[in-house]
């Protein structure tokens, strides 16, 4: 008779259990489903060879980056002042103007878009389609902002004050202090503002279908068409997969300019 | 240091944070090239002193002036003064090159040059690369790290990144450099090390340096000039052989080494009464007059018994390394004592202090007054609390009727609600008690002295801000929460002189 050992090794069970089933296994799928001819069944690069060969699908791979680009940065440039001020006087003393920056976050992403877009109608920004792209970033970064406050907030608010002193104290005035030495050390709060601005906004469909009137298609839209109009799940994956190795490379890139301290930075003060 | 010349200048300077006063109305002068420390404990306001100086604190009310110029509103990065932080504060995100660099690459002078139509011009230039290079290598030697430009600050130990932090202050050349605490981070031996290394610094450059530290052997081994401040205050500028041997209270004294501090009476001219016994002295106190007297610990000589000046006993001996610390106990008195000649616990012997080595200082308080008023009650009011007294002191041969007024001697009737006293508590005669509560009023114990026979601790109450100075034999911590009582027959009352009759 053996008696069954017990080590701490195995409570990773389930959860090994967990990451086979949801991640690892439906992974395989989408690269099985991605190198396959729709047709035939067969392994083939059809699906990566119709995605680059149709102009509708590039315009789009290209709306969504400069969607995506144009929503960051402007979340950026409104950030950052943002979560300076908050961090750096006495506003913000009892937390409460940061929980108003951060409070939009916690409604419903739908309902919000949707009183976007009622709010763009009532003063005029739909009568023409010359506006759709323009609705859709006002609606992303109306969206995504919370996410650039809270991150640089954190960073900003850890920031030692006396290596600012330092900075005044060694002849930098406040200008030259804010770019010799705040924005070098608060990098790790932007670089994860980028990661959690950049990427939704590349898919996040329901703000362009909502705001774009019909005439702006990003990438999240067409997985979105193939898996359920279409339903060529092949075509779908491969766009999924194109999308994660757009993915991986932000966050190599990312990486690297956040070696240090970036990991307690990323998600802020709320999680 | 002969140089009489004022490099920095503070006129009444005054700091008050949300009401609470840090520095009080300060005067101090320093001179170039001078080494001088601020010596306190710690919420003394000697970093602030030093934060106003380098210009990021503003003063509430005064005047700081750089040889002779008024800067008190000049921002710090237009002061030619750098300061050495406590915790370094090097830029983590730069390697010790560019930290080291920083001050020199912001640095912008005038340069005057003749252009090719031969006029003078002005040309405002920065320092060029072999400049800084050439300043750089040079502090870095300095300082004893040559080599390290290329590295990354955080992978530096705290002394190596202690002497970054000095060689960034030092290399902008500044009139004044502030240090402030730079070495309490540091282990002893490596702080032992740092103090001659900085004391040698200050000869080299012939930089005015102000230093603040709690350390006083740190103060006492690098300064020209100690000053020591306690709460807000100066309490004795000197240097410091001036402040070891003559303080000039029993606050200096207690701070500023070991010290025996007893209370004392002089009894003629140039002697003095203590530890139950007369001793020839040298300084000139009124007769009668209540004194602290000093005497240091390595200053008490200990001989055989029946051979000295006051028999005893010793009732505790520790080794110390270089000397022995005893204690000597006479009557209700304990005198410590450090001598490199052990005697045992236990063992009788007679101690001698000579003249010289017995300091005399007036007596800072003798008796606590404060302003109250009366209650109906017949209670009195001072200091955030409400004590029992006896009221018919006020009057001579008053008494009280039923009805709680007073009556006189020729029988009128006063009421004495709200009439103004003035309130006199010996020093023995008020009770601590550990508990917030059982007491009369309450406060914080801010101060504790050890007074050779009894301790003398200073409670302060927490609105009005009154200190109660009791003598006791108990010991308290300081910071701890404590409340007074004092007996009724102790409160001494007067009529302020408005309604003296």
């Amino acid at each position: 008779m053996t008696a069954l050992k017990f080590s701490r090794k195995h409570l990773g069970i389930p959860y090994g259990l967990f990451m086979a089933l949801f991640v690892v296994f439906p992974l395989l799928l989408i690269i099985y489903y991605a190198f396959t001819d729709p047709l035939t069944g067969k392994l083939s690069l059809i699906n990566f060879i119709d995605f680059f060969t149709s102009n509708a699908n590039l315009t789009a791979m290209f709306i969504s980056l400069a969607l995506a680009i144009l929503t960051t940065a402007i979340c950026l440039l409104i950030a950052y002042p943002t979560a300076y001020i908050l961090a750096r006087t006495d506003m913000n003393k009892n937390g409460i103007m940061l929980l108003l920056f951060i409070l939009p976050m916690w409604i419903n992403f739908v309902l919000r878009t949707a009183a976007m877009k009622e709010l763009l109608f009532s003063i005029g920004m739909f009568k023409s389609n010359k506006t759709s792209f323009i609705n859709t970033l006002i609606g992303m970064v109306y969206d995504y902002l919370p996410f650039a406050v809270l991150p640089i907030y954190t960073v900003l608010q850890k920031l030692d004050k006396n290596i600012l002193e330092a900075s005044s104290d060694l002849g930098a005035s406040g200008s030259q202090t804010l770019f010799k030495v705040t924005i070098p050390l608060s990098m790790p709060g932007i670089v994860s503002a980028i990661t959690m601005i950049l990427l939704p906004t590349m898919t996040s469909y329901v703000v362009s279908d909502t705001l774009g009137n019909g005439n702006v298609t990003i990438i999240g839209k067409l997985i979105e068409n193939q898996f359920s109009t279409m339903y060529n799940w092949n075509a779908g994956s491969a766009i999924a997969m194109i999308l994660l190795v757009f993915i991986f490379a932000t966050m190599l890139i990312s990486g690297k300019f956040s070696e240090e301290g970036s990991q307690d930075a990323r998600g802020g003060g709320l999680w | 240091m002969d140089n009489n010349e004022k490099i920095i200048e503070l006129k009444g300077v005054e700091k008050i944070f949300d009401g609470q006063t840090a520095v009080e109305k300060m005067d101090l002068y320093i001179r170039k090239g001078e080494f001088v420390t601020l010596l306190g404990p710690s919420g003394c306001g000697k970093s602030t002193t030093l934060r106003m100086i380098a210009g990021f604190e503003m003063p509430t009310s005064g005047q700081i002036l750089l040889n002779g110029k008024d800067i008190t509103n000049v921002p710090p990065y237009e002061r030619p003064i750098n300061t050495v932080f406590q915790r370094y504060a090097l830029f983590p995100h730069l390697n010790v090159y560019d930290n080291i660099a920083y001050g020199l690459k912001l640095k912008r002078f005038k340069n005057t040059y003749v252009d090719k139509k031969g006029k003078q011009r002005v040309r405002v230039e920065r320092l060029s690369k072999e400049v800084i290079d050439a300043k750089v290598s040079r502090v870095l030697k300095l300082v004893d790290l040559e080599e390290f430009e290329k590295r990354d600050v955080t992978t530096l130990s705290g002394g190596q990144q202690q002497r970054i932090a000095i060689a960034r202050a030092i290399v902008n050349e500044p009139e004044i450099l502030l240090l402030d605490e730079p070495l309490g981070a540091l282990d002893l031996k490596m702080r032992k090390d740092m103090q001659l290394e900085l004391k040698e610094m200050h000869q080299k450059l012939g930089i005015t340096f102000i230093y603040v530290t709690h350390d006083q052997e740190e103060a006492l081994t690098m300064s020209d000039t100690i000053v020591v401040m306690k709460d807000g205050d100066i309490q004795q500028i000197g240097t410091p052989k001036d402040i070891y041997n003559e303080p000039k209270n029993s606050f200096v004294a207690d701070f500023i080494g070991e010290s025996n501090i007893f209370s004392g009476t002089m009894v003629g001219d140039k002697k003095v009464r203590f530890i139950n016994k007369v001793f020839d002295c040298v300084d000139d106190f009124p007769i009668n007059e209540k004194v602290d007297v000093v005497v240091r610990p390595e200053d008490v000589f200990l001989a055989d018994e029946g051979k000295g000046m006051v028999d005893g006993v010793i009732i505790s001996s520790i080794f110390k390394g270089v000397h022995y610390e005893m204690t000597f106990k006479v009557g209700k008195t304990e005198v410590v004592i450090q001598d490199t000649i052990e005697r045992k616990e236990g063992e009788r012997c007679s101690i001698h202090i000579r003249p010289d080595d017995i300091h005399i200082m007036a007596k800072e308080f003798d008796c606590n007054r404060y302003d109250g008023y009366i209650t109906k009650r017949n209670t009195v009011c001072f200091a955030d609390g409400e004590f029992e007294c006896d009221v018919t002191q006020l009057y001579e041969h008053s008494h009280l009727d039923d009805e709680g007024y007073l009556v006189l001697e020729n029988g009128e009737q006063i009421d004495l609600t709200d009439v103004d006293v003035k309130v006199e508590v010996g020093l023995k005669d008020i009770e601590i008690i550990d508990n917030d509560e059982d007491g009369d009023a309450c406060g914080t114990i801010i101060s504790i002295v050890y007074k050779g026979d009894h301790y003398q601790i200073i409670i302060r109450t927490d609105e009005e801000e009154e200190d109660f100075v009791v003598d006791t034999e108990y010991v308290w911590n300081e910071n701890d929460r404590v409340s007074v009582k004092i007996p009724k027959d102790k409160i001494k009352l007067k009529l302020k002189a408005v309604n003296q009759k």
